[in-house]
């Protein structure tokens, strides 16, 4: 058999392929790192719980804690507010899901499913616009809850989006009452 | 116009000698001296020789700039305030640096409303415009990446609504905004990268702005009559013509950019710039920088859902695709001739979507509420019509004016006063606009 003597597929289609194969193979091997070291390092990641004393909040009263770089509500809601949350029909929503981590992924937007059981008055929230990550101004807007000055999307006083750009409702992070005056987030 | 052979013959023994081994100054002799050129070029020529200047000036400054600058959030606004008040000349070389980047985007604004003007992106230049449009995407990335460092709130807060739009991809969008910030907001590792993204981007600019120089050399230049050269009357040398006229814009341009330096250095900036950043409090009014305004409203026009897309992945679409409108621009043209000057409808056209573009722009300044909202939503709608109706429809129904035969016939009408024409017909075509 000659070098010449061609069948095909023959040895060095094979040889080619193979070879093709192991540097693009190789290729993404050495790329990867060059894409993984962007990602959120160790010491970002570590930053995952923090512990919130709101003994000192009375119906009507917020306070913001950073977690993860951002910023998260604790808002212990008066009584109007509450009615108001739960006065909404759920066919109004623009987003009728909870986007509540503590509860699963599918969960009605409930005044109830936006809070935790118990403790329906306070509300713990990432204050981060779902848009494109804006802090919204409490208590303002035509909901009485939350309004983003960027882009005008407003949010009712369970955190939900009710009018403008934003897609979804401000997400609620794990969270628990430790004790009656502690929440742990994350 | 690239003739295919060289007249430059070497005079001295050092020409010679390099000549033999590495024919250098006979390129810069074709490319920039005895390079011919359209003898009929206006002044919206001169922009691409300002381009490049002010891409050398960004630069050098750029370059001693980081020698004073620590990209640290604890540190990089008290190193730019540093930068101000201590380091000698910082401040001259700071305002030409910030100032800088506006005036280069107010020149590759021109040089691109010239390109849709005269048609200069038709065959055979369809390369060299998407050349421009690959330098003008790297001009974005890297004047968005230079307004983070000075960490100020308009700086934190543009880049956590700029990397926000990478969330507004479905499934993927998520990982890939914290792959952008290296975190899950904008923070240090973010200003870090971007510093260094922001040193590396203009290199890149500089390597395409090569590429694009020679698809410029290899097809020639376009000119306001929009006919190619034919004969070699209808060119004169690069030198002494073009350069004397190109150093002439260079200048008048520079004293505009002068004043802005010296008298208005940071009227073209936001206030709340010299806020240090704070990643709780976000400032009342969010703007980018003026010369993304524009897209800045297209984005947020789209208050609605469309279908299957939301709004927020409907707003980021159609702000890319405004983009993307660009790169398309030569095969959306049906038109066959390239001049607006011999097209009345596209002229009326290119008008109204400059007054379009300025509006957008004004719009996005605006705050997102009341009627500025609908305002920007019509002036998106015309983006776009002006685009994928108006450019392929026109180029189809539009009857254009009689056109010259040659480039040198167009000189010389316009040199006899239009005499056999009616008045203002055809008197100065190559000069209109």
């Amino acid at each position: 058999m000659s070098a010449t003597d061609t069948q095909d597929p023959n040895r060095r289609d094979f040889l080619y392929i193979a070879t093709g194969m192991a540097a693009v193979v190789g290729a993404g091997a050495v790329a990867w790192p060059f894409i993984d070291q962007m990602r959120p390092d160790a010491s970002t990641l570590a930053l995952a719980s923090v512990e919130v004393d709101v003994a000192s909040l009375t119906p009507g009263m917020s306070l913001i804690v950073k977690w993860r770089g951002k910023p998260v509500v604790v808002r212990n809601r008066t009584e109007q507010e509450m009615k108001d949350g739960e006065a909404v029909n759920l066919a109004e929503l623009k987003d009728p899901i909870a986007r509540n981590a503590n509860l699963p992924a599918d969960a009605p937007a409930t005044d109830a499913n936006r809070t935790t059981p118990g403790k329906e008055a306070w509300m713990v929230m990432v204050q981060v616009c779902t848009h494109l990550g804006c802090i919204p101004l409490g208590q303002e807007g035509e909901f009485g809850g939350w309004f983003c000055p960027c882009h005008g999307s407003v949010y009712d006083t369970a955190g939900r989006i009710r009018q403008g750009p934003a897609p979804e409702n401000m997400a609620v992070p794990v969270f628990k009452f430790i004790s009656d005056t502690k929440i742990l987030i994350g | 116009m690239s003739e295919g052979h060289s007249t430059y013959t070497p005079k001295t023994g050092i020409e010679r000698w390099f000549d033999a081994r590495m024919p250098l100054p006979r390129m810069v002799y074709d490319s920039f001296i005895a390079y011919p050129v359209p003898r009929n070029l206006n002044y919206a020529w001169t922009f691409g020789g300002i381009l490049a200047i002010m891409l050398v000036s960004q630069i050098l400054t750029g370059i001693v700039l980081a020698m004073h600058y620590t990209a640290d959030t604890t540190l990089a606004f008290d190193s730019v305030e540093k930068i101000m008040r201590d380091v000698n000349s910082g401040w001259l070389l700071r305002y030409l640096h910030s100032n800088g980047a506006s005036f280069f985007f107010v020149a590759v604004y021109i040089h691109i409303f010239r390109g849709l003007y005269y048609g200069s992106y038709k065959a055979p230049r369809e390369l060299l415009w998407i050349l421009g449009c690959i330098i003008y995407l790297l001009m974005m990335a890297t004047g968005f990446m230079g307004y983070v460092l000075p960490w100020g709130q308009m700086s934190f807060w543009g880049a956590t609504v700029i990397t926000g739009f990478f969330s507004a991809i479905p499934l993927v969008g998520n990982w890939i905004q914290e792959l952008l910030l290296g975190g899950f907001a904008v923070d240090n590792p973010t200003l870090n990268r971007f510093f260094a993204l922001h040193y590396l981007l203009p290199f890149m600019i500089a390597g395409v702005v090569v590429l694009h120089v020679w698809a410029l050399h290899v097809v020639g230049q376009s000119n306001p009559t929009g006919i190619e050269v034919k004969s070699k009357t209808d060119t004169v040398a690069f030198t002494p013509y073009a350069t004397i006229k190109d150093a002439f814009g260079m200048i008048v341009f520079l004293f505009v950019f002068a004043y802005f330096v010296f008298y208005l250095p940071n009227y073209l900036g936001h206030p709340d710039n010299y806020t240090i950043a704070d990643p709780l409090k976000t400032p009342a009014h969010i703007v980018p920088e003026w010369y993304f305004l524009p897209f800045y409203a297209i984005l947020r026009a789209i208050t609605f859902n469309i279908g299957p897309i939301n709004s927020k992945l409907g707003g980021v679409l159609c702000m890319f695709g405004a983009i993307v409108m660009l790169f398309l621009v030569p095969w959306l043209d049906t038109s066959k001739v390239r001049s607006a000057v011999y097209r009345p409808w596209y002229k009326l056209f290119f008008w109204l979507f400059v007054a379009d573009a300025v509006l957008l722009g004004w719009l996005g300044s605006q705050p997102a509420e009341g009627s500025y909202v609908f305002m920007a939503q019509m002036a998106t709608l015309f983006y776009f019509v002006f685009f994928l109706v108006a450019l392929p429809v026109l180029g189809l129904i539009e009857t254009p004016r009689r056109l010259p035969n040659s480039i040198t016939e167009a000189v010389l009408e316009k040199n006899k006063g239009g005499g056999h024409h009616p008045a203002g017909a055809t008197a100065a075509p190559e000069t209109k606009g």
